[in-house]
């Protein structure tokens, strides 16, 4: 009865996604829509020098990738990759380097104002699914146990998020920079007290391509702005 | 027989908490977290409300069973939220420097007990 009850709830969090921009202050809100404020057009603007440089070659002009990252995380070959690993091409360039960000952003911000898109099988879904309803940690939480079961509430001052992903990579107050999803991710296992897992690990980016599905119809905000 | 009895007394004996101790544990702004989750009276900060208010706790429950839910909430509610205060062992995932370690040490726990059965 329980778990009939939990899977109702589980199912209305899905059908209703909220962006995190939702919960966020006036002021933060203001600096998003604003590309002459937002601090994270200054990694854009470096991503679109290095499109210029090293991408425009083979890929022509960056409005060729719009659409791009609102498929992204996808399965290719059995194994989930996400934007920020299309765009490493393997080496390229090291996880959460300005260099990386920046292309990653302005790669993504092509796909501002469009729906994200899940195109991924359930049973593709069931590793990420089962990372986000397992207890992990010193502090023994989940990720449901904030962002689904009670996002909306707050957390000392702050107000719990859905803990979305489709503002990233985003520009973070708390990190004075931009920053993946995935270091996103790796702040919340620190503050549960987990291990957390390397960039570009399976656990990662199992969360990464569940997230995308609750995610799905909210649109890409990247560069978003977040507190 | 002696040795065991002297082994369940212990944290019997332990029992009595410093309520002015847990006091300050439970409005500091790191150490126990309380308020991240739980309106508590005397708090000169935004709390949360992810837990219930712990304003007139004390008259629902004792020193002891306040103890128990500090130590292991799970064990009250298998889903609840609450972190398990006193618990180490059944986690998946703990960080390297926290394995083996509860949040709080079981006088923390007595202490943050003794301050709360306060709160009628």
């Amino acid at each position: 009865m329980r778990g009939l009850l939990l899977a109702l709830v589980a199912s209305s969090a899905l059908a209703q996604p909220h962006s995190g921009s939702e919960f966020a202050s006036a002021e933060i809100r203001r600096l998003q829509a604003s590309d002459i404020e937002n601090p994270g057009m200054l990694w854009v603007d470096r991503g679109a020098k290095l499109w210029r440089e090293q991408c425009a070659g083979c890929h022509g002009d960056a409005s060729s990738m719009r659409g791009a990252a609102v498929r992204y995380p996808r399965v290719m070959d059995g194994k989930v990759i996400g934007l920020e690993e299309k765009i490493r091409h393997k080496i390229a360039f090291d996880y959460e380097s300005d260099d990386l960000l920046g292309l990653t952003a302005y790669v993504a911000m092509q796909s501002r104002g469009m729906p994200i898109v899940s195109e991924a099988t359930d049973e593709q879904l069931s590793r990420g699914k089962s990372e986000y309803y397992r207890r992990r940690g010193q502090m023994n939480l989940a990720c449901a146990h904030c962002h689904e079961r009670n996002w909306g509430k707050r957390l000392g001052g702050e107000t719990l998020t859905q803990g979305q992903g489709n503002g990233y990579p985003a520009y973070r107050l708390e990190w004075q920079k931009m920053g993946s999803l995935q270091r996103r991710l790796r702040a919340c296992f620190f503050g549960v007290h987990a291990e957390p897992p390397p960039f570009g690990s399976p656990v990662l980016l199992d969360l990464e391509l569940y997230l995308q599905k609750r995610a799905s119809g909210l649109e890409v905000e990247t560069p978003a702005v977040r507190r | 027989m002696r040795f065991f009895a002297f082994v369940l007394l212990a944290p019997l004996a332990a029992a009595a908490g410093d309520a002015a101790k847990g006091k300050e544990l439970a409005l500091a702004r790191i150490d126990g977290g309380c308020l991240l989750c739980h309106a508590i009276p005397g708090a000169d900060r935004p709390a949360g409300n992810i837990g219930p208010s712990l304003a007139g706790i004390g008259s629902r429950l004792d020193a002891a069973q306040l103890a128990q839910r500090i130590e292991d909430a799970a064990r009250f509610n298998p889903d609840t939220v609450m972190p398990p205060y006193g618990r180490s062992s059944g986690l998946y995932g703990v960080a390297p420097r926290y394995r083996g370690k509860p949040l709080l040490t079981p006088q923390q726990i007595d202490d943050l007990a003794a301050f709360l059965a306060t709160l009628k």
